[in-house]
């Protein structure tokens, strides 16, 4: 009954999302009146002039920072605090350096007191589904950036999350690396339909990775325009409508810089 | 496996040869002076050795790893607690640390009338002068490691699924802060081995390597202080590597690309 309720209803429903924080004595507004209803499996890419507030939207969302006003709602339910059923992807390199590959993937599972032989088993499943078998008793100091993204996604997963939560976690890779990267997320994200949220400071990795690009403008922090992108999967990074696509949302950013 | 032992062997010759031209310097100055009471001769020193190596080992030797192993023992039970609470939280941090800042300039000796008075010429007592000794190191190691644990640790556990204190400190902040800790008990091995000594010089126990020396010096045998002192020397510096062997080599291994 509760299952039916909920298939007209988007997964993740952002209701009137203001922030504001404290900066020298002073209320500085980093969000305003953000609303946005996500559906289930799709991929959401967040663009807009640094400091606009999209960090801080993505961490209300994953519950670790809560909202001056207005509601998140996952499945209905409001969002209080973070949790497992909402993976998150950092920029910096998150993985904790004193665990191997393994453990590290296998960090969720353990909380929930799954025993080793179970946990290990799915961890293995996601290590080589990210290739990287052999680096399982490696530690995080010995992978490259890209690897360590990897981890951190397959980290995130093994939790079987509701929505994946990613903040520019392409950011400090190089572009060869990066374009693989993002190759394998669109895989992983067909195979296990999840929901994405993904900020990036790339138009090309929007126009790339979502099914809807949300611009955001600056201060105060609030949705500007959003851009559905049908073009069938795998797209070409060059064909004509990327670039007609890209021009349009270029031209949206730089009139906010302007401002 | 016989060129391993050539390389470690070729390797170490050089230190071999240092130890022993220090020696051969001494035994030759030693000689020179030629007065016990001044300085004893490696020689004389060796038969000190070979008259006492039963007191020394089954009567002293475990007497003095008891007082430091009490002092440790209550050290780490002590400071890891506290350490990690102030760590963790401001509260804690704001009730403790005045008195931590308080009582910490006190120089550990400072403490031996009040340890004889409050436990007496007992184990304990000496043990107390130790403790005293190691508590602070461990405590402001605990501390430091706790306090600089970077945010997104925190935050990517959260987002994994730990939300307790208890857990995201047994996960999260424990393992990042175990080297700390790890050198802060180091440090502490350093200084209650110096603190032992001379508790059980200055009356705080009945036996012991530092007692030993003393009782030696009032009987002028020169040869079995420095029998001790040599004795005290090589047993610190095997107690510090035998920590770091076991510390640093096993459990710390994930420090290998953040140290170097
Ligand atoms: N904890 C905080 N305390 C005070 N101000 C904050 C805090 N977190 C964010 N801000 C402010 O909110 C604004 C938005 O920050 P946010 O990190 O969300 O921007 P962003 O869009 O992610 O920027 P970037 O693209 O550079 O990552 C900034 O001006 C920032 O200084
Ligand atoms: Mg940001």
């Amino acid at each position: 009954m509760v299952a039916q309720a909920c298939t007209n209803m988007a997964l993740l429903e952002i209701k009137g999302v203001s922030k504001s924080f404290l900066a020298e004595g002073k209320e500085m507004v980093t969000l305003s009146d953000v609303n946005l209803s996500i559906e289930e499996g799709e991929f959401v890419c967040f663009i807009g002039p640094s400091g606009c507030g999209k960090t801080t939207l993505l961490r209300i969302v994953a519950g670790l920072e809560t909202p001056s006003s207005g509601s998140v709602m996952l499945e209905g339910r409001p969002i209080t605090g973070p949790g497992p059923e909402r993976g998150m992807v950092f920029q910096e390199y998150s993985l904790f350096p004193w665990r191997t590959v393994l453990d590290n993937i296998a960090f969720g599972p353990e909380l929930k007191g799954e025993a080793k032989e179970e946990r290990y088993r799915r961890a293995r499943i996601y290590l080589k589904a990210i290739g990287l078998e052999s680096f399982e008793q490696s530690y995080p100091h010995e992978l490259s950036g890209g690897m360590k993204q990897r981890v951190a996604i397959a980290r995130a997963l093994v939790n079987h999350p509701k929505a994946l939560i990613m903040d520019e976690p392409f950011g400090a890779l190089d572009a060869q690396t990066r374009n693989i990267m993002q190759a394998e997320l669109l895989r992983t994200w067909e195979n296990k339909k999840k929901t994405v949220l993904f900020v990036t400071h790339s138009v090309d990795e929007a126009i790339y990775l979502g099914d809807r690009i949300v611009i955001m403008s600056a201060r105060p922090g609030r949705i500007k325009e959003i851009i559905d992108i049908n073009l069938p999967r795998p797209r070409n990074r060059t064909s004509p409508e990327v670039n007609q696509i890209r021009d349009r949302i270029l031209q949206d950013l730089r009139s906010e810089i302007k401002v | 496996m016989n060129g391993d032992w050539a390389k470690t062997l070729r390797r170490e010759w050089i230190s071999a040869l240092s130890l022993a031209s220090l020696v051969l310097v001494w035994q030759a100055v030693a000689m020179l002076v030629g007065d016990t009471l001044i300085l004893p001769s490696f020689l004389q020193v060796l038969v000190a050795l070979e008259a006492s190596w039963k007191t020394l080992i089954f009567q002293d030797l475990p007497i003095s790893l008891l007082h430091f192993g009490l002092g440790m023992g209550a050290g780490v039970l002590l400071a890891l607690p506290l350490g990690m609470g102030m760590g963790w939280s401001r509260h804690m941090d704001r009730l403790i640390d005045p008195m931590v800042e308080v009582i910490r300039p006190i120089p550990p000796l400072a403490w031996i009338p009040f340890a004889i008075v409050w436990f007496g010429l007992t184990h304990e007592s000496a043990g107390f002068i130790v403790f005293v000794g190691a508590v602070f190191p461990i405590l402001i190691n605990t501390y430091v490691g706790f306090r600089s644990l970077p945010r997104v640790f925190v935050e990517s556990a959260k987002v994994l699924g730990a939300t307790s204190n208890r857990d995201l400190i047994r996960y999260v902040a424990f393992p990042y802060a175990l080297p700390s800790i790890a050198g802060g008990v180091r440090i502490a091995m350093g200084i209650s081995w110096m603190c032992l000594v001379a508790a059980e010089m200055f009356g705080v126990s009945t036996s012991g390597l530092g007692y030993r020396i003393w009782s030696y010096y009032y009987l002028h045998k020169m040869e079995y202080v420095l029998l001790y002192m040599i004795v005290l020397g090589l047993l610190g510096l095997f107690i510090d590597r035998a920590f770091r062997y076991v510390v640093e080599e096993r459990m710390l291994k994930w420090r290998a690309g953040l140290t170097q």
